[in-house]
């Protein structure tokens, strides 16, 4: 075959398949879109499920992957902004410490979210919930069952290393000229990292935080057995609460539901309102992010 | 000739295996400019930030000997290197002011101190930046970033910087490389102008930046101090050979 | 005046790098209390086994030859004197259920067999790398070698965002879209199956392979790219015999970590697989996948029950597997990487 003839066949078959990724990509948005859009309105969205879960709105899944999600972050992101201080500031590249804490957080980037779910139902549940009922309760059940707290909490181990990656990306970002100058000036190593390098590091902070939030939305695996319930019939008023979840609701929708077929505008309408959070809070730090790696050119 | 200052005592410096400095001894005296000039890659950089202990920051350097600031061995265990940089101030080659006002900047070193009185600080961030000559550039701009400043500007704001700390001693890395002729000029008149109050250490790589602004003159090659003395001696009338090559432009 | 000949003690400065270490070693602490607590609620199942066998040595070799074919042994009530503590009257030992032919963990005689989850897993698994690998290292080829600059900077955000779509999402849309489409295309029986769930979890794998595939082909000096090109070699031909070959360590890592991210993805298993416990070699028949089974059963089993701690073995099971297939990327792959390009960083 002529050489010329091979080119073309070749750049076409690899265009095609990044045609066809982009093209799946286009459908599940338009079909999402398409079928849920109809029954988005404002009732959808602050109204409680009605008649067994076959009408009315989803409020109570939106109010609580919120909750959730703050917790989360509220849990997730100090650890992570510290491990990345120490990962780009404290660590000798060289030594085991450093490079088993690496290993570590790829680790945790790479378990199955499912199995985060059960560390959370052995640890959070079964060993720190159960302990504290019976130290501050006396064996009375509160904190040894599934509730919002522990639920929250394994999802910030789930999107700890999402944190750790986005915000070491960043520090190291700024450049060592900066640090020079502080450190130059008497400035101790601590008062440089909070006055030079932390500030600096604020757009990253903010990409991790979101892409953080983003990912502990999305998932449900994790919370299947540590705290999200099919219905609730009002909002969690207390850690120790469960809560209704947007992923856990499609799922438990698509799959559970006694009647599917008239419950899938709500679903499609559900899968929606959660592609439209995850979408536009990744879309966000993609923005931020290239901002960042914008500024190391 | 005035008093010593700084007295460096048989010092050498490793970068893993590579021998960087050998046994480097000197006297620098107080409130004189003492220029540090050699070809690229003499150690004359390398040199200068043994002085302020900045090489600490950098893995897999080594150090022998002593360095006497003030009769006091800066690499004595005891030292607090904290301290010691704010008796040493420091001017980079390439000007790095924070991405923060030019008050700010300013205010940085008095901040991290303890002052944080309003008016103490305008105090002296007004006295700084009169000292390096800038006040009446930037004066109306103190709270613009002072990235928009020019080359030259950023350059004598980092100065001002430092000088609000108050050190004793300045090292200047090759602080007009990167700056244009007028810029450079100024930069120059600074020094002239601070030599009065402090001790001043600059590394060139322009013979005629030494020869315009130095007292004295060090010549590295390849990690030795080849020969030091009185500017004016060097440049006309130098011990060794190989001072007189390289300024007269045969190596280097 | 400022003095240095005193080494100062700065408490906030003390007391930071203190907090920072500690907390520095909270990402080591989580992974190893996973393996605690993950294989701490598994382990009952053995120690059972070591009980009931200490005590009924003789009693086990008989019962065996007596039960022939099945091999799911079913203990006689009066084996159970040390095991009171459990509730089911006809316990088997759990470690030969294991290795049965049959899931059936809530029946009058529960058993755990894991042979049709295994075979579940590979299933799809295989399935989706077939789908997700190719498709991704060829994208990724285009994106890194054919597509102009003001392309790739559209198409390669454009892959990442399939990255940001939560699983259930993916899971949903094979579950409502994809499983009829390709039912009407290959008009097999079974709506969903191993083919459906592979195919939806190639999708999540696909970023990532992508991801990491481009990254490796830009990652190839550009002194090779124009070598090749200034010896005659057209743009197809540097990409395949000069790029893609170098790049190959960093490529088998890309697809190890796509295989992890199927291999334990759990809301499109249970999705869009049926989730039907047999063994088939059949691509277009039901599958129930490792962690599908615990993501379904987990939540009405009763604590420190026979089946709760066989799905946390389960839990341990897919933990090491992801464990090690990571830990071959980041040390075996990434060493390859380095060492062909030692010179360069």
């Amino acid at each position: 075959m002529n050489r010329n003839v091979k080119d073309i066949i070749v750049e076409s078959i690899t265009g095609i398949c990044v045609l066809v990724i982009i093209f799946i990509i286009v459908s599940i948005l338009t079909i999402t879109i398409v079928g849920g859009w109809p029954n988005l309105n404002w009732a959808f969205l602050s109204e409680f499920p009605k008649d067994g879960m076959t009408k009315g709105g989803i409020f109570p899944a939106i109010v609580g992957t919120a909750v959730m999600t703050i917790i989360m972050a509220v849990a997730a992101v100090p650890f992570g902004v510290i491990t990345a201080i120490y990962l780009a500031e404290y660590a000798n590249e060289k030594s085991v410490i450093a490079k088993t804490i690496r290993f570590a957080v790829k680790t945790l980037a790479v378990v199955p979210s499912i199995i985060f779910g059960l560390f959370g139902l052995g640890f959070f549940i079964g060993f720190v919930g159960k302990n504290m009922d019976s130290l501050f309760s006396g064996g009375e059940l509160r904190w040894g069952q599934p509730n919002i707290l522990w639920a929250s909490l394994t999802m910030a181990l789930l999107t700890l290393p999402v944190v750790i990656v986005s915000v070491e990306e960043a520090i190291r970002t700024i450049p060592r000229d900066m640090r020079e100058a502080s450190l130059a000036l008497g400035a101790t190593k601590w008062q440089t990292i909070r006055k030079v390098v932390l500030p600096g590091s604020v757009s990253g902070i903010l990409t991790g935080t979101i892409l953080a939030v983003s990912r502990g939305a999305g998932e449900v695996a994790p919370i299947l057995f540590t705290g999200a319930v099919y219905f609730s019939s009002h909002l969690p008023h207390s850690l120790s609460d469960q809560f209704m979840s947007l992923g856990y609701h499609i799922y438990i929708m698509s799959t559970q539901s006694s009647n599917v077929d008239a419950t899938q505008p709500i679903q499609f309408a559900t899968t929606l309102v959660l592609l439209f959070l995850t979408f536009s809070l990744n879309a966000v730090a993609v923005i931020l992010r290239y901002r960042i790696r914008k500024r190391t050119k | 000739m005035n008093d010593i200052k700084v007295k460096v005592k048989d010092l050498s410096l490793r970068y893993g295996t590579n021998l960087a400095l050998k046994k480097i001894s000197m006297d620098i005296p107080e409130k004189m400019v003492t220029a540090f000039i050699g070809p690229s890659g003499c150690g004359k950089s390398t040199f200068l930030r043994t002085l302020n202990r900045m090489n600490d920051l950098i893995d897999n350097v080594a150090i022998e000997g002593e360095v006497f600031i003030d009769n006091i061995n800066i690499y004595d265990k005891n030292i607090d290197v904290v301290n010691l940089r704010k008796k040493v101030g420091m001017i980079f080659q390439k000007s790095n002011p924070f991405a923060k006002s030019v008050y700010d900047n300013i205010a940085f070193g008095p901040r991290i101190n303890g002052i944080s009185h309003k008016s103490n600080l305008d105090e002296i961030v007004e006295r700084s930046l009169k000292q390096a000559a800038i006040w009446d550039e930037v004066k109306d701009r103190l709270f613009h970033s002072a990235l928009s400043l020019s080359g030259g500007q950023q350059q004598r704001i980092c100065i001002a910087r430092s000088l609000a700390v108050n050190p004793e001693i300045l090292l200047m890395d090759e602080p007009a490389s990167a700056l244009d002729p007028i810029s450079t000029a100024k930069i120059e008149e600074l020094i002239h102008e601070l030599k009065k109050e402090y001790t001043i250490i600059i590394v060139t790589h322009n013979m005629q930046q030494a020869a315009r602004t130095s007292d004295l003159t060090a010549l590295f090659y390849l990690g030795d101090l080849i020969e030091m003395n009185k500017t004016e001696i060097i440049f006309s009338n130098p011990a060794k050979k190989q001072t007189e090559d390289y300024i007269s432009g045969r190596f280097g | 005046m400022v003095t240095f000949n005193k080494k100062k003690f700065r408490f906030s400065d003390w007391l930071a790098e203190k907090v920072i270490k500690a907390v520095a070693f909270l990402s080591i602490a989580v992974v190893i209390l996973i393996f605690i607590f993950v294989f701490r609620e598994a382990f009952p199942i053995f120690k059972m086994d070591k009980k009931e066998a200490a005590s009924t040595e003789t009693l086990v070799q008989e019962s065996y030859g007596g039960l022939g074919t099945d091999n799911s042994t079913v203990k006689s009530a009066d084996n159970q004197v040390d095991n009171s503590n459990r509730k089911q009257t006809n316990d088997e030992k759990p470690s030969s259920s294991l290795l049965s032919k049959t899931w059936m963990p809530v029946s009058d005689n529960p058993r755990y067999g894991l042979w049709p989850l295994f075979l579940g897993t590979l299933k799809v698994t295989l399935i989706a790398l077939l789908f997700a690998t190719p498709i991704s290292i060829l994208a990724a080829i285009y994106t890194s070698m054919f597509a102009k600059p003001g392309i790739r900077e559209i198409i390669k955000p454009v892959i990442e965002l399939l990255a940001g779509f939560p699983s259930v999402v993916i899971g949903f849309f094979a579950l409502m879209v994809m499983a009829t489409v390709l039912q009407n295309i290959f008009g097999y029986a079974s709506r969903l199956n191993a083919f459906v769930g592979g195919i939806a979890m190639g999708l999540a794998a696909i970023p990532i392979i992508y991801t990491l595939t481009e990254d490796a082909l830009t990652a190839i000096p550009k002194t090779f790219i124009e070598a090749s090109l200034g010896l005659g070699a057209s743009l197809r031909q540097t990409a395949f015999y000069v790029v893609l070959p170098a790049a190959v360590p960093g490529i088998f890592a890309a697809v190890v970590l796509g295989l992890g991210r199927i291999f334990g993805e759990t809301m499109i298993a249970l999705m869009a697989t049926g989730n039907a416990a047999m063994i088939s070699m059949n691509p277009f028949d039901s599958v129930r996948t490792l962690s599908a089974t615990i993501g379904a059963e987990m939540a009405e089993v009763v604590f420190g029950d026979i089946h709760y701690n066989v799905l946390f073995l389960i839990g341990s099971l897919l933990f090491i597997f992801t464990f090690a297939l990571n830990a071959l990327a980041e040390f075996y792959f990434k060493n390859l990487v380095v060492r062909k390009y030692q010179s360069k960083k």
